[in-house]
């Protein structure tokens, strides 16, 4: 059941404070709001990657609802075992209460490494929840480039040289992805928007089968911005339509949040607050500034043609 | 099916038997041959609600090693089967399963590693894997592969054990010749199987765990020690279930298995259905009056060193037989592992080393005739060092 929004306070805190992700990190805001999304008992499993490493560092662990981390890339095959035991024990009598299932993986352990078990994971229809947080690179080996990556992005592996500026690609569409695999409910989301976020998480919850979120999650070291902006910087991802929040429930497409008029920014108010982008700035490099513009805006007009395209009465917004 | 009895079946069959019967909570499988047929029957008894078993027809080895991670650290009974480049795929999580101490049982159908890729016999899958901290058990037979299935489940789960079990038998030779299979009653296996009790089961909400933490230069020493801590009681663990399941099915088993040791001369140590060529040329050089025999490691890892030191250091010669290669440029692995089981014996036996058998190349009872000649040859005191390559065109 989709919770009210009054019952959000309510569910208890699984993920406690302690842990040691750097000060601004925004993925213990993803999960712990994820999190907020059941009333549920939840397992955890997670990817290798910052949000594991830093909250299970033996013996101590930051996590109060019960967690496996396996390996990079089978967070979602490993959640498979964990559902299939559920649903064997449950319905041997073993077991009688309502357990919800919450896969975690970085961009990479979801973008590339892990994309196979993830595919396989929602194919099969497992009823359990996938979750991205997507930093848009390896963060956890050193900020290595990822299928995530947005273009002209610096990493350690798309460096911004004297002959390459940055990352060439742009990043795939694992939330399109994943909506091809046409399960119940897939939702791309970001913390700036809360509300928005944990509704989509209880949504996730609630559907019988898989469901995935993809949730933008800013990393000051990574990104190279102050370490008090990840909400803000996550609030201007969304108004310049770079990370537009959307979902896709039974086949229907719907943009759960549109920026009007003055919220309206554009990519480079978004990119100027970022070290990793630096090298955009510079004019030899302003046309590509103006390609992920480009690219983000035909992201959004695709958004809107499959909301129309799909919505329930008939094309009409 | 209620009553014990026989039935002619193939050694992977006889495995999806055995599986059927213990009727695990989770199987999560990917096929390849020469395992297949596992998987095929065991879908079947599935999808005749044979089986209380949820099985997941996973994407790939990787994922079905990962679902039995997830599956057995959450509580549950988990079991899949593989064969060679399924078990080189599970590589990772091969690790990760015996580290977090999770007793999942997986019939390895034994089968060359590429390239080039074939099909056939070799033992380089789970040679490969001998160190990844499974218990590993090889069969002669279909009757041993079923068995040992069996008899793996209690092992695997044994409170002071709790480690994941490989049941290894010989692709084709075992896994595809029809056999005489003596099938036990469902209610006795399951009797037997019993009821499995983790410790801490993730789907126990009410007591949360996390499992897979980071682990440091400060802890993670530690729990590698007590992970050879727990391999420290296998042997007894083993014998005390294989003495129970004597008793439900009257078939004995050992950690190390001999044929016609105790006043041999020279000996063959060799694995899986290569023993049971063996025996016939045993058999018949006994006949002869040639005082050989035979030696079967049953249980490679751990590996019971002292047993088979004990049992080999009083012979003059002994011919250790590898399925395959380590390219260390010093022979196969079961050959190091018996050498440095002896080494601390005053009597040791000169050990001649032997390959054979790589990808399906077929050993006949010739072959090992040659080399009990080769073994009396050493005995009257020629020198053999280099590793010889048995039934390969040089
Ligand atoms: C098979 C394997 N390859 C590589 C690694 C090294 N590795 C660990 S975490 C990681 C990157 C994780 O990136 P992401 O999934 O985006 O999570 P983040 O660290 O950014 O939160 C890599 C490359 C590994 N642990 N396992
Ligand atoms: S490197 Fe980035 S993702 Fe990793 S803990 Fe720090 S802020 Fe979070
Ligand atoms: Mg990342």
């Amino acid at each position: 059941m989709k919770l009210n929004i009054k019952e959000f306070p309510k569910i208890p805190e699984r993920l406690g404070s302690g842990h040691r992700l750097c000060s601004g990190c925004g993925a213990p805001i993803v999960a712990k709001m994820v999190l907020m999304g059941t009333k549920d008992p939840v397992v955890v499993t997670n990817a290798t990657g910052c949000l594991e490493v830093a909250t299970t560092i033996f013996p101590y662990t930051a996590w109060k609802t019960p967690f496996i981390h396996s390996a990079f890339e089978n967070s979602a095959s490993t959640a498979a075992g964990v559902e299939a035991a559920y649903q064997s024990l449950k319905r041997q009598g073993k077991i009688k209460r309502e357990i919800k299932i919450l896969a975690i993986g970085g961009d990479g352990g979801t973008y590339d490494i892990g994309l196979q078990a993830l595919s396989g994971a929602l194919e099969r229809g497992h009823d359990f929840v996938y979750l991205c947080y997507d930093n848009g690179a390896y963060m956890n080996t050193g900020v290595q480039r990822s299928g995530s990556t947005p273009r002209g992005s610096s990493t350690t592996t798309s460096p911004a040289g004297e002959a390459v500026p940055g990352k060439q690609q742009f990043p795939k569409d694992l939330t399109a992805i994943c909506a091809a695999h046409k399960i119940p409910y897939v939702a791309q989301g970001a913390i700036s928007n809360w509300k928005d976020l944990i509704t989509k998480a209880s949504k996730a919850f609630a559907v019988k089968g898989p469901a995935v979120l993809n949730v933008l999650s800013p990393c000051p070291p990574g990104w190279k911005h102050a370490d008090d902006l990840a909400v803000e910087i996550s609030d201007i991802a969304v108004n310049s339509k770079i990370w537009p929040l959307y979902e896709i429930e039974n086949g229907q497409w719907r943009i759960t949040y549109k920026p009007r008029d003055k919220k309206i920014r554009p990519v480079e108010d978004w990119i100027k607050m970022q070290g990793r982008f630096r090298h955009l700035t510079k004019k030899e490099n302003h046309h590509i500034i103006e390609e992920i513009q480009q690219w983000a805006d035909e992201n959004w007009d695709r958004l809107e043609r499959m909301e129309k395209a799909t919505s329930s009465e008939g094309g009409s917004e | 099916m209620t009553k014990n009895f026989i039935k002619p079946l193939t050694g992977a069959s006889a495995v999806s038997e055995a599986m059927r019967q213990i009727d695990p909570d989770v199987v999560a499988a990917y096929p390849i041959t020469p395992q297949t047929e596992i998987v095929m029957k065991f879908s079947q008894f599935v999808n005749d609600g044979k089986v209380n078993t949820e099985f997941v027809p996973v994407e790939s080895e990787h994922s079905a090693m990962s679902a039995c991670v997830g599956a057995s650290a959450a509580g549950a009974r988990a079991m899949t089967a593989t064969a060679s480049a399924g078990l080189a795929l599970m590589w990772e999580i091969l690790y990760v399963a015996a580290s977090n101490r999770l007793p999942i049982v997986m019939p390895v159908v034994n089968r060359a590693l590429s390239a080039p890729i074939n099909i056939h016999c070799d033992h380089s899958d789970t040679m490969g894997a001998r160190d990844s901290g499974w218990i590993q058990i090889y069969c002669e037979s279909a009757q041993e592969a079923y068995d040992n299935v069996i008899a793996a489940v209690r092992i695997a789960e044994h409170e002071k054990i709790l480690l994941p079990v490989m049941v290894c038998q010989d692709g084709f030779i075992t896994s595809h010749a029809m056999e005489r299979v003596d099938i036990l009653e469902d209610e006795k296996v399951k009797k037997f199987a019993g009821e499995l009790k983790l410790p801490f089961p993730l789907l126990d909400t009410d007591n949360p765990v996390t499992y897979g933490p980071l682990d440091l230069f400060d802890y993670y020493f530690e729990h590698k020690r007590q992970q050879s801590e727990a391999i420290s009681h296998v042997f007894e663990v083993t014998d005390s279930i294989y003495k129970e399941f004597e008793k439900i099915s009257g078939r004995k088993y050992n950690r190390v298995e001999t044929y016609k040791i105790k006043d041999a001369e020279t000996a063959i140590v060799a694995l899986n259905s290569t023993i049971g060529t063996a025996k016939d040329v045993v058999d018949a050089l006994r006949e002869k009056g040639e005082k050989v025999g035979l030696l079967f490691p049953r249980m490679f890892r751990p590996f019971p060193a002292e047993e088979i030191a004990e049992k080999l250091s009083g012979l003059s010669a002994v011919a250790v037989l590898d399925r395959s290669e380590t390219f260390s440029g010093t022979g196969g692995p079961m050959l190091a592992d018996i050498k440095s089981a002896l080494y601390e014996k005053e009597s040791r036996p000169t050990i001649l080393k032997y390959i054979y058998g790589l990808g399906g190349r077929e050993i006949n009872p010739a072959q090992i005739e040659q080399v009990f000649s080769d073994l009396k040859e050493v005995k009257k005191g020629k020198k053999v060092e280099q590793v010889v390559y048995l039934g390969v065109r040089e």
